[in-house]
């Protein structure tokens, strides 16, 4: 009995392995950052670039970093779905400039509209090495304690942010 | 004709290949061999399945920059693979580090190997040992032969 009960046991153990691997995407690498304190950056603001924005001024409060770019599709897609979190009014939304002519970035805002409280530039992509960005567009969720909570790789959709970003920040919040 | 045609096409294949590759200038030939090792052995994030030597990726090309900088700035080649995992997590590297979570993955394949040698093993021995076979059984085979050779 057992000749035949123990290939058929492996085989099932390595379909459910298989099918279980099969279903993992694997663009989606888990950052390492998470639950480590955000990295220090302080870059020149969009609007303003006389003015500057430093991790520093964020510290005390939750806050939201959205990578974004001008040049970048998917961005366009979750476009509204990041304005629509900003007009919650529950954090500070901060835009990512990343790897972008300030110029195109500029007219990207006018066109599609600004839900960030503010952008910094990222000309050379320095900070998003530090962060572990990899692809545009990101979301990070960074806490009072100044600890990264958690990380969105690619376009964030209604249903993220309404079942896992939304709870989280209020969580933190209270 | 045809021949010029042929360039024209093959020149054109090869300008985005030499595009991938910049001209750093290395202050030794060792530090050189050390950046050219690094970039095979990380992964480029983008493009998941090539190194970042063999990358043309915009990140491909930033991490490159910053390998080549911090290797300028005098730092060790772990060094650079610290930064790259602290960032990126441990699929930046092709080579895994030998650590906790990856023992399986490199002992593995040894484990396998021990396990099949000692079921050859045990089946080789199983087939050399001779047949014990009880008297009496033997006797009465024996009696069934001889009845079955009388019988013709």
């Amino acid at each position: 009995m057992i000749r035949f009960a123990l290939p058929l046991v492996v085989f099932v153990l390595m379909v459910g392995l298989l099918g279980y691997g099969l279903r993992l995407d694997p663009k989606k690498v888990p950052s390492p950052l998470i639950d480590k304190p955000a990295p220090e950056f302080t870059l020149s603001m969009l609007e303003t670039p006389s003015r500057q924005l430093s991790t520093k001024d964020m510290s005390g409060q939750v806050w939201v970093l959205n990578v974004w770019a001008s040049w970048c599709v998917s961005c366009r897609a979750e476009h509204e779905v990041i304005t629509e979190l900003a007009n919650r009014k529950l954090v500070t939304v901060v835009g990512l400039n990343y790897k972008d002519e300030p110029a195109d970035a500029t007219r990207w805002l006018e066109q599609f509209g600004n839900p960030y409280a503010t952008s910094v530039i990222d000309r050379d992509g320095r900070v998003g090495i530090d962060w572990g960005v990899y692809g545009v567009p990101e979301t990070f969720v960074i806490g009072a304690d100044g600890m990264i909570k958690y990380k969105h790789i690619g376009p964030v959709t209604h249903e993220s942010l309404e079942q896992t970003i939304l709870p989280m920040l209020k969580e933190l919040k209270s | 004709m045809k021949r010029l045609v042929l360039l024209v096409v093959f020149s054109l294949w090869i300008a985005p290949l030499q595009a991938a590759i910049e001209a750093y200038q290395f202050d030794s030939p060792e530090m050189e061999a050390d950046y050219n090792q690094l970039i095979d052995e990380l992964r480029c994030l983008v493009c998941q399945n090539q190194n970042l030597s063999g990358s043309d990726a915009d990140l491909a090309r930033d991490l490159r920059r910053e390998t080549y900088q911090m290797l300028q700035q005098g730092k060790s080649q772990q060094e650079v693979v610290d930064f790259m995992v602290a960032r990126y997590g441990d699929f930046v590297l092709y080579r895994p580090q030998f650590k906790t979570s990856t023992y399986l993955l490199w002992l593995g394949p040894f484990l396998l190997l021990v396990l099949v040698l000692y079921l050859v093993v045990r089946r080789l021995r199983a087939a050399d040992k001779p047949v014990e076979v009880d008297a009496g059984a033997m006797a009465e085979a024996k009696q069934l032969l001889e009845d079955n050779e009388s019988r013709k």
